[in-house]
């Protein structure tokens, strides 16, 4: 990168500022441009990031490049830029408004320790809406919308970022000749870094609070909050941080599509509609993906649906598989042609369903889960007494190899294929082993 | 055997995505499940947000770094991103959000699929400018329209949706492979970007602002009225003007039919089982698949209409999409709507007793 030679990085032809006369806006921007000078960067690889208020005015100052956003979500935009080209410097420049609407972007970005440096211009109030309290209003403190004095303990702006494990915290006022010094320090700082840089609004909250420099003076040595940096610490950057992410990544393949040829053969001739109705723990829906896969492996069209409650290790788990030999368009079931009830939570949640069955419709169940209300003929699962040991570990399973034969869906081969193909090696074994017994 | 959130993340990764941010949930946390960890793979970046509101904030600001962003979420999530589509919309920057739709209004049903906010995505950012909407029917689609929809926010510098729901992104099918390698025959999207190409930071590149107030070319805010209604009607007008190039439908249209069935999404499979069977009963009938659901492809949509006396139309809202039909056909045609909100797909019988009724 070739340094610059520039003498200032403010777009002169943009001049004069439009801030009110005295307003310390003017001052940090000044503060800005010296850091960059000091730096001797190169004005495109600078993106300034403008929040909203007066300070989102700031943006057409600067001959680098930049960015106006939305109200508090400046940090937001400037983590992105970064990530998105981490060559950048990026600089934030928000007021103590959008600190406070976007005070969770400033707490999860100090967290993360983006690399970015963000610049508050506090000046306690709204300057550019009229002068309304914000986060950082002190107490007692008269406003538009604090008639009778504000009653809010004041947001400590630097105290949130340094809890929150922000690389780089310091608390400046706008007067501060070394402003442009400890600028450039966060900057450099490879992690978030911010200035919380206390300032005057000349409009409204000097003229309303008798709130000069010395009383603001007062005020930071009143609150105990001291100025100078608070916090470095050694903590890698979110962005250094994703780089080694990226390269134990770039170990692993991509993952692919999951393949499966047809080496079965089914003589199914019109859809069915298969319900598996069991309870969490149970593996339900992964039994209904290995009917599924083995359909597929045996040339027949799928969809696998599945329901199971939020909390998903409790209440019932349901799988809903549609196999026919035609591309499967409705993957609804309203009226299943088959449903296997393997647990009385799932039992309950499709009665609905075992109830809109006809007497063409055929319920299997484990014991005890039988004669629900349906019009259905209703079967018990009748395992072999070899696998009576699996039925409370593996029922799912042995419940799909029980209606692949009972239905002659496909050959069990094509459901122990889809074992091997869709199921880790350890679950593999194991479900290879209850498949024999059925 | 894919399900569709897969389906939508190798899509957008076979388009150049390189960068995703998003927010769990259900049911679109599949895909940032999906993007999260194969981005970082190829040298891109995945991450979660603290919420959607920070998740489409750094897809916007990376996008104005050169990235090629990506976000997910469904009808709650949309809320939270609104704002920031305005600014994406203001800014011009290519941006690419699924709405994996669920049952509302508020939480509503998190694990039912819906249609309900397919005017939502049209009108969610304020000022009313538009935004391109494509919405996938099955599992190959959900592919091939994500990898439309990077093309067209590059060509346009706009956000597009995809419009999907929670029963094609969480439901696992077996798709013929030749439907995912091979695309259907839409027509091309041309690669040049209409007005301008975007103009990302780059270094010893040229300085650029972006901007979500009202600016001129540079990028500065201004007040000059004229500049103001000049950008407001270019935003307007390079999508409206180019709804031909956008339209996109599948129209299966038989001779003689007096009944059109119009649907979009996941209705639309059952639309198409109802068309077999009334076919398959002897029944003249017309069916109509909308892709792209906005801009509304008018003049195709016009084109199916001849001879037709009635339009049934099948939607898992209180009909969305109906509502832009009636104004299309002056009420000259009978519109019949089949809307389920019971967490329920749409059944083809309930469209044949439609056709029948």
């Amino acid at each position: 990168m070739a340094e610059s030679e520039l003498d200032t990085y403010i777009a002169k032809e943009n001049l004069p500022y439009e801030f009110c006369p005295g307003c310390s806006h003017e001052k940090i921007l000044g503060a800005v441009s010296d850091s960059l000078k000091q730096q001797k960067l190169d004005p495109t690889e600078v993106v300034i990031v403008t929040d909203i208020g007066c300070v989102g005015l700031s943006d057409k100052y600067f001959v680098t490049h930049a960015f106006h956003g939305l109200h508090g979500r400046a940090i937001t935009y400037a983590s992105g830029i970064k990530m998105g080209n981490p060559d950048l410097k990026v600089v934030v420049l928000i007021g103590d408004g959008g600190c406070g609407i976007g005070g969770h972007h400033l707490l999860n970005a100090a967290r993360s320790n983006t690399d970015v440096t963000v610049l508050v211009f506090n000046n306690f109030n709204f300057g550019m809406t009229g002068g309304q309290h914000s986060a950082t209003s002190p107490l007692d403190s008269i406003t538009p919308t604090t008639s009778f004095g504000n009653t809010d303990v004041p947001m400590d702006i630097a105290g949130t970022a340094k809890v929150n494990g922000g690389g780089f915290v310091a608390r400046a006022t706008a007067f501060d000749k070394d402003l442009p010094e400890m600028i450039s320090k966060a900057m450099n700082h490879d992690g978030f870094s911010l200035i919380d840089i206390w300032e005057l609004c000349t409009a409204y909250y000097v003229v309303r609070n008798d709130f000069g420099r010395k009383e603001m003076m007062n005020y930071m040595n009143s609150m105990k909050m001291k100025s100078g940096l608070l916090q470095e610490t050694g903590r890698s950057s979110f962005q250094t941080n994703y780089k080694h992410i990226q390269e134990q990544a770039s170990k692993q393949k991509p993952i692919d599509g999951l393949v499966l040829e047809t080496t079965f053969r089914s003589d199914l001739d019109k859809p069915i509609r298969i319900v598996l109705a069991g309870a969490a723990g149970q593996k339900v829906v992964s039994a209904g993906n290995l009917l599924a896969a083995a359909a597929t492996l045996s040339g027949l069209w799928t969809s696998r649906r599945a329901d199971f409650p939020i909390t998903i290790q409790t209440g019932f788990s349901v799988a809903e598989v549609v196999i026919s030999p035609e591309p499967v368009l409705y993957s609804g079931i309203m009226k299943p042609d088959v449903a296997a009830l393997i647990a009385p939570e799932g039992r309950d949640k499709i009665t609905r369903l075992t109830r809109a069955m006809d007497k063409t419709g055929l319920i299997y169940f484990a014991e005890g889960l039988g004669n629900v209300d349906s019009k259905a003929k209703q079967l018990p699962l009748l395992f072999p007494k070899s696998a009576q040991k699996e039925i409370r570990k593996n029922i799912s399973a042995l419940t799909a190899g029980y209606l692949t034969q009972e239905l002659g869906l496909f050959p069990l081969e094509a459901l122990q294929e889809a074992v091997r193909l869709i199921q880790k090696p350890k679950i593999a074994e194991i479900n290879l082993g209850v498949l024999a017994l059925t | 055997m894919v399900d569709g959130a897969a389906a939508i993340s190798r899509g957008a990764l076979d388009a150049g995505c390189n960068f995703f941010a998003g927010y769990p949930i259900t049911p679109a946390s599949e895909i940032l499940g999906h993007m999260l960890r194969e981005l970082p793979k190829i040298g891109g970046v995945g991450i979660q947000g603290e919420d959607e509101i920070s998740s489409i904030g750094h897809c916007i600001g990376a996008a104005t770094a050169g990235a090629t962003a990506f976000t997910a979420s469904s009808g709650p999530g949309l809320s939270l991103y609104s704002e920031n589509i305005g600014l994406a919309i203001m800014m011009e920057v290519p941006l690419v959000i699924v709405i994996s739709q669920r049952l509302g209004p508020s939480t509503g049903a998190a694990t039912a699929a819906a249609q309900g906010d397919i005017q939502f995505m049209r009108w969610c950012t304020s000022g009313g400018y538009p935004v391109i909407v494509l919405s996938p029917t099955n599992i190959p689609e959900s592919y091939h329209l994500t990898k439309r929809a990077f093309k067209l926010s590059r060509r346009f510098r706009n956000p597009v949706f995809v419009a999907t729901d929670k029963e094609t992104v969480m439901t696992t099918e077996s798709v013929a492979v030749t439907e995912m390698t091979t695309g259907p025959d839409w027509p091309e999207i041309p690669d040049e970007a209409v007005d301008q190409p975007l103009n990302p930071y780059q270094i010893n590149g040229q300085i650029h602002h972006f901007t979500g107030s009202s600016h001129t070319e540079e990028g500065h805010i201004t007040k000059d009225p004229g500049i103001i209604a000049d950008l407001n009607e270019r935003l307007r007008q390079k999508i409206e003007s180019r709804v031909d190039e956008l339209s996109l439908i599948k129209s299966d249209l038989e001779d003689g039919a007096e009944t059109l069935i119009l649907s979009y999404g996941i209705s639309a499979r059952s639309m198409e089982a109802a068309v077999n069977q009334l076919r398959g009963e002897g029944e003249k009938i017309s069916a109509l698949t909308v892709y792209s659901l906005w801009p509304i492809p008018e003049q195709e949509i016009l084109k199916c209409l001849s001879g037709i006396k009635r339009i049934i139309i099948p939607e898992m809202n209180h009909g969305q999409y109906r509502h832009e039909i009636k104004r299309l056909t002056n009420n000259e045609i009978q519109l019949i709507g089949v809307n389920r909100v019971d967490t329920f797909l749409i059944t083809p019988e309930e469209i044949v007793e439609a056709y029948s009724g």
